[in-house]
């Protein structure tokens, strides 16, 4: 059973007009949402542009010494970093515990009794929460890069439907390992130990502390490979600084496709075994 | 028909006692023990037990969201935990103690969002949704958030979620919790009126057996995850012996040792005696003939006391 034919039993014109009507009015409540947490998107891109200071001042500092630091040239990687404290809020590297605050509430009872796919259904509410992103957290952050220092943007018209792409392949990914991780909640009430992991290895493997490619081709290769890591920040951030030509680039989102389908099908596995031996708290 | 049949059900929680200072025991509890359930369409069952019988395990079973230990169900045909995306269209649920509405946003974006969600046609849904604006006094707060809400406005709100898909059972845990007098009147008022058409079938848990007399002709009472009683209030009334009360006030204190076949004497206090009784008349009869009579009013067998002997006694 797949995460579409769940909910839709037989694929025809109308019924995708129906399912894609019902993606968005989830995905709209999740933006909905957000908009009323007017408050803490104000603090959380105060932080972001602050640490965006601090971050382009480093990486302007190696770029004095060598004119291209592992292909990125200065103005790409401020790009790099602008770009990059944008998606943070985009993707929601941190702070996602929606499902896990509701395992342990035993609220996730009437996530279950509704007729769609638990996974299916937050990930719309989180589509709707990164359009919402898009807009405030995305782009003020980058318009300071771009006031403030000497960014580069992508010369090609081609990257930027490909951008777009890019960024809703790494929320996707993105919002898979957010979660795994939060279902882990199933199985241990106190899942915080899992949490931490994340943080590190998220900020670590996404190439938010600095780009993977820094490291040697082999363990670069590895990394973007072998780890969903990279498609969840790095690919849409290389792609808009247009380090790699458009083949390239091509493969970086190929690459993306590859890791959403991976990382969503690990959900909807997770989910259904999660659903045969979970037990619901509270009366 | 029947729209949900149990038999044998099961679940067993594995919990950890302590056993000393670190160590820990692993125990098995039955939760649910072996229940047997046949409810046919339309009825409206009450599901009554004290705290901790097992009546949540059971709807939760029922509705898919718990895996059984053990036993068969079908609910509406449907094999509840395998086929739940599917059983979820044909039931509508309130766990009282949870919220199924949208918390950050106003309610009547929950129903738009639940008409989606359910795929309703949209003549259907504003057909159904009038009806509850109407019966449940909705539009007072239809644009308020819903974490805005008081209980009482809440659990009208998602009486109404649970029923605009226009479900074939209807699956009430505590509905009336913690509400004021009037809105359990205008809770109960609401599922009469929808029990009374005859199509939904109702399973409702509740400590309130007010909730119970209005609406329940049938009740199934468990006990450490048992039935103990399955069959109407009345049935219940005849295995307890509940009799009705009349209490005799007399002018003087009075003494007396009427003896009459199914009249029992249960106090006598200075003026006022009272008797329990199968048969009302003769003992009137007698009672005008002992002194003078000054007041005289009769009980009907109450619900709590029956229940009460249930659970103490099992
Ligand atoms: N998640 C759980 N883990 C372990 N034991 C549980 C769990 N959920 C319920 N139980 C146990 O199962 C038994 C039945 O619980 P249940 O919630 O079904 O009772 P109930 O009849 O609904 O009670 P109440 O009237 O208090 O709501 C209780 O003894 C409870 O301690
Ligand atoms: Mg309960």
């Amino acid at each position: 059973m797949g995460l579409v034919t769940a909910t839709t039993d037989r694929v025809t014109i109308r019924n995708f007009a129906e399912f894609a009507s019902l993606i968005g009015a989830i995905a709209a409540s999740g933006f909905r949402r957000f908009w009323t947490y007017r408050q803490a998107t104000v603090a959380a891109l105060a932080t972001n542009t602050m640490f965006g200071f601090l971050r382009t001042y480093v990486m302007l500092a190696m770029a004095a010494l060598t004119p291209v630091v592992a292909g990125y040239t200065g103005p790409q990687l401020a790009a790099y970093v602008w770009t990059g404290q944008g998606l943070l809020g985009v993707v929601m590297l941190w702070g996602y515990a929606d499902l896990a605050d509701r395992i342990r509430s035993g609220d996730v009872v009437t996530d279950l009794l509704r007729p769609i796919h638990p996974v299916l259904n937050y990930l719309a509410v989180d589509l709707g929460r990164a359009a919402h992103g898009m807009i405030f957290r995305f782009l003020p952050p980058v318009a300071v890069g771009v006031i403030v220092f000497d960014m580069y943007l992508p010369q090609d018209l081609s990257t930027y439907p490909l951008f777009a792409i890019s960024v809703l392949l790494a929320v996707i990914v993105c919002f898979a390992c957010r979660y795994l991780v939060n279902a882990s909640a199933f199985w241990l009430l106190d899942h915080r130990g899992v949490v931490m992991v994340w943080l590190f290895v998220s900020g670590l493997f996404g190439g938010l502390y600095f780009p993977i490619r820094f490291l040697p081709q082999w363990a670069a290769l590895l990394i973007w490979l072998g780890t969903p890591g990279p498609s969840m920040l790095q690919a849409p951030m290389d792609i808009f600084v247009e380090r790699d030509p458009f083949r390239v680039q091509l493969a970086i989102v190929g690459v993306q496709v590859f890791w959403a389908v991976l990382m969503l099908w690990a959900c909807h596995v997770v989910q259904r075994r999660a659903e045969r031996k979970m037990v619901i708290q509270g009366g | 028909m029947k729209v949900i049949e149990a038999r044998g059900l099961r679940k067993e929680f594995v919990v950890r006692v302590k056993a000393g200072a670190i160590r820990r025991q692993k125990r098995v509890v039955a939760a649910v023990d072996g229940v047997d359930l046949a409810i046919e369409r339309g009825e409206m069952v009450g599901y009554l037990g004290p705290n901790g019988a097992g009546k949540s395990t059971t709807l939760k079973m029922l509705t898919g969201v718990l895996m059984p230990s053990g036993g068969d169900v079908r609910v509406c045909g449907f094999t509840p935990v395998p086929q739940r995306v599917k059983l979820a269209r044909r039931i509508g649920v309130v766990f009282g103690q949870r919220s199924q509405l949208w918390w950050d946003l106003p309610l009547g974006d929950s129903f738009d969002l639940l008409r989606h969600i359910y795929r309703v046609p949209a003549a259907e849904h504003a057909l159904r949704l009038d009806r509850c604006r109407d019966l449940l006094d909705l539009d007072a707060f239809m644009q308020t958030p819903v974490r805005q809400l008081s209980l009482g406005q809440r659990m009208r709100g998602e009486l109404t979620a649970a029923l605009l898909h226009g479900p074939e059972i209807l699956f009430l845990d505590e509905p009336t919790i913690g509400l004021d007098v009037v809105s359990k009147q205008a809770v109960r008022g609401f599922l009469a009126e929808l029990g009374e058409k005859g199509d939904t079938t109702m399973i409702l848990t509740t400590h309130d057996l007010a909730d119970i007399e209005r609406l329940c002709q049938r009740i199934v009472v468990i006990d450490h995850g048992r039935v103990v009683h399955d069959g109407t209030i009345q049935a219940l009334h005849d295995r307890y012996r509940s009799r009705r009360r009349v209490i005799a006030d007399f002018d003087e204190p009075i003494q007396t040792d009427i003896r009459l076949p199914g009249v029992e004497l249960e106090s006598s206090t200075g003026t006022r005696l009272i008797f329990a009784v199968d048969e009302v008349g003769p003992l009137i009869s007698q009672l005008t003939q002992i002194g003078s009579l000054r007041d005289l009013s009769i009980a009907e067998p109450e619900i709590e006391d029956v229940i009460s002997r249930l659970y103490l006694s099992s």
